[in-house]
């Protein structure tokens, strides 16, 4: 079969050839897109000159003069710290929000998805309620009245609940005692890892094994047993290097040990609560996708109600669970930002808040906020892509 | 990818343009044009701004915006007020949104001069305070060693506090909301001891609690926090009527018009009050408005005192004294340079 190109038509003017045509498109796009953003940056900061706007990125060195109370990093204005330390501060709180929300609403999201597929009545109607109530009113609200819930019934700081005389529940958050590691701890933080090592190689052996002679070892049981044990036998030897500094009473506050800051509770509740509700839709659907067919088989080949889930239904519903739910995690963490309205020092609060206003320079704030959520996002996308290209059905 | 190179693309040339655009026009030529002044405004704070039950705006900055509307436009009703928090409310005037900012900001030197704004006529001297609950007995700051301290963030407050402490070599911890309701519920919840915020604020707030007894305001006064308004750098016309209008309504008190006599007065002899009202010389065309301009802002909105006494003084349920805010004749530190 001979085409068009294999007879060679040089007498076609590129000019006609869609595809030179299609490179020829994108570059002129490519140049008026870099064009309009040059002379946008350009005519910005000309007018942010003109106006007496002070911009350029000068402000990061400077000293903030304000405090934040929950930080992960050192931070505060006797310290002398600056508005880059902000800015990071803010950042590690949205990224420890989003983080264990994204665990805990993932948990929470499958419990109920698949609840509502329970056989029980009141399981599968309670799972019902939940997802429509929490899917049909405003998260800003749910915020709201999470931090009044967590807030209102607890007593003030002179009157704290306290649990083992060690940790205490007040208005203010959650105070623990805060370890303090001794000379040998070190050990229990290698036999950690020795565990963790060694339960990866087992799980690896024990899949060749079963791949090659179909034998099944129970190599996750093992690697647990030794995730627990290990670095508390390590721990005992050296014989319990670890001492804790309790909080103690003082006028207003307990003082000393480490705080979990009401804020932070009622953020973490309100998205995973609401994000669960999304993921649990996105796991019934997924679930719902695998025809009957496929756990009929299952069990008559003579599996297990379990194995029959473990084996067939999920990995096939997963293929359908994962997008949606690589979109309900870059909402979650997006939704992080709503933190603003209970005060919980996230990026947006600390930074396009108290930076923006206190430095005055918009411009280069917000563009930067913009940059790290879209980099949150595709970091997000990226090893959600990759779980799913490893999840996704191999085409034979 | 494409479609957010554009989006960001679209998104800075919209606000080089804007930005561009602002200082194109006057804004006094704008207001006359569309009849109307742009204030930016807060969400609510008793005796400064808020909306009364029938939702007309009241308060001693919005009289301010009103006084200005009545010089330009004679009529103190032509002003359209914007909401805005303490965070926002730069953006706001930077971006053109706005053509005055009289929201109970304090002006310093930073905003002055790196903001791209100038402040005119400061309407309020204040200072910070904190506010406790009786039941701590607390008689001094110096006593709020530990304390866990509601503030609202974007203000000067929150970076003065940080300085009280670290002054006074005492620890706090420091919660930050973005309007002063929420800060309020939480420190009415219990969340922290005390709220801090401009002494004015919190003789306004306590007045929203559902018992404002329980509360009480510590003596110390940690700041300087001359709360004026403000316009965009570079527009020297527009600047001038904002900061005249002030100026105009403390000389009107001191000279003696008030709203009830300024018909009297038009028929006076003194040669000083003949100038304010326009009987006399063309001030009120140095500054692109009628001559009589003085006349409208006083028959509209009142002098100083009055408006200070009907917003926040003795006629007002915030009982301030007048103190700092007395004219200079009188022990306080308002004075208007003379008219001339
Ligand atoms: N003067 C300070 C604080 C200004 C401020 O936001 N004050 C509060 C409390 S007095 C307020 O007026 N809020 C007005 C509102 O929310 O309506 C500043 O300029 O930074």
């Amino acid at each position: 079969m001979t085409t068009e190109a294999d007879r060679g038509a040089p007498r076609v003017s590129p000019l006609y050839d869609p595809k030179v045509r299609g490179i020829a498109y994108q570059v002129v796009l490519a140049l008026v897109i870099v064009f309009v953003v040059y002379e946008a940056a350009t005519n910005a900061i000309e007018n942010l000159r003109a106006a007496k706007i002070a911009s350029g990125f000068g402000f990061w060195t400077v000293e903030a003069g304000f405090d934040i109370n929950q930080k992960l990093i050192p931070f505060s204005s006797t310290g002398g710290s600056t508005y880059g330390d902000a800015f990071l501060v803010g950042l590690l709180n949205t990224l420890i929000v989003a983080a264990f929300g994204i665990v805990l609403a993932t948990i929470l999201g499958f419990v109920i998805g698949i609840a509502r597929l329970s056989k029980n009545w009141i399981i599968a109607k309670l799972s019902m309620v939940y997802v429509e109530v929490i899917r049909n009113t405003p998260l800003l609200l749910q915020l709201l009245f999470w931090y009044n819930a967590v807030l209102k019934p607890l007593p003030d700081p002179r009157n704290s609940v306290s649990l083992f005389g060690a940790i205490f529940l007040n208005n203010r958050g959650v105070v623990m005692p805060t370890p303090i590691a001794g000379p040998n701890f070190d050990w229990t933080w290698i036999a950690t890892l020795v565990a963790i090592v060694v339960w990866i190689v087992l799980s690896y052996v024990a899949r060749k094994q079963q791949a090659a002679t179909g034998k099944r070892f129970p190599a996750n049981l093992i690697g647990f047993a030794l995730f627990i044990f290990l670095p508390l036998i390590a721990f005992w030897a050296a014989g319990g290097p670890l001492t804790f500094e309790y909080p103690k009473q003082s006028r207003f506050n307990l003082t000393g040990g480490m705080q979990i800051y009401p804020e932070f509770v009622a953020l973490l509740l309100g998205l995973t609560i609401y994000t669960a509700a999304f993921i649990a839709e996105n796991v019934r659907a997924g679930i719902l996708a695998v025809s009957k067919g496929q756990s009929e088989a299952a069990h008559a080949l003579g599996l297990s109600n379990g194995q029959t889930l473990r084996l067939i239904v999920v990995p096939q519903a997963m293929r359908v669970i994962i997008p949606p739910l690589t979109s309900q995690y870059l909402n979650l963490t997006k939704n992080s930002s709503l933190a603003v309205a209970i005060g919980y020092p996230d990026l947006v609060q600390v930074f396009t808040g108290t930076v923006l206003n206190q430095t005055g320079q918009a411009v280069e704030v917000i563009a930067i906020t913009m940059l790290v959520y879209l980099t949150i996002s595709l970091t997000t996308s990226f090893f959600m892509n990759i779980y799913n290209s490893r999840m996704a059905l191999v085409e034979r | 990818m494409k479609s957010i190179l554009k989006a960001a693309a679209f998104g800075i040339a919209a606000l080089g343009l804007t930005v561009g655009a602002a200082s194109a026009q006057g804004v006094l030529q704008k207001v006359k044009e569309r009849g109307q002044v742009i204030c930016g405004t807060g969400l609510g704070i008793a005796g400064f701004g808020m909306p009364d039950e029938k939702g007309v705006w009241k308060g001693i900055d919005i009289d301010y915006c009103r006084a200005i509307a009545a010089a330009i436009l004679n009529d103190p009703m032509k002003v359209k007020t914007v909401s805005l928090t303490a965070k926002d409310r730069f953006t706001a005037l930077q971006s053109g949104e706005i053509d005055v900012l009289i929201r109970t900001t304090t002006w310093t030197m930073s905003r002055d001069t790196s903001l791209g704004l100038n402040f005119a006529g400061i309407n309020y001297y204040d200072g910070q305070g904190f506010m406790v609950r009786k039941s701590m007995n607390i008689k001094s700051a110096l006593e709020l060693n530990g304390a866990s301290v509601c503030t609202q963030q974007g203000t000067t407050t929150e970076l003065n506090l940080a300085d009280y402490f670290r002054a006074n070599k005492m620890k706090y911890e420091v919660v930050a909301f973005v309007t002063n309701d929420e800060t309020i519920k939480a420190y009415e919840a219990g969340r922290c001891d005390v709220f801090t915020t401009d002494a004015s604020g919190l003789f306004a707030e306590r007045l929203k609690f559902a018992k404002p007894d329980d509360h009480m305001i510590l003596p110390e006064i940690i700041s300087k926090e001359p709360l004026a308004a403000s316009v965009r750098h570079g527009d020297d016309q527009w600047f001038d009527l904002v900061k005249w209008v002030h100026y105009a309504m403390l000389n009107a008190e001191e000279l003696g018009v008030t709203q009830a006599n300024v018909d009297q007065m038009l028929k006076s002899d003194n040669p000083e009050i003949k100038r304010l009202l326009g009987t006399e010389g063309k001030f009120g065309e140095m500054i692109g408005v009628s001559n009589d301009w003085v006349v409208r802002i006083v028959k509209n909105v009142g002098n100083y005192g009055e408006v200070f006494e009907r917003n926040v003084g003795m006629g007002s349920p915030l009982k301030i004294e007048r103190g700092k805010n007395n004219l200079w004749t009188k022990g306080g530190l308002q004075y208007a340079p003379p008219i001339r």
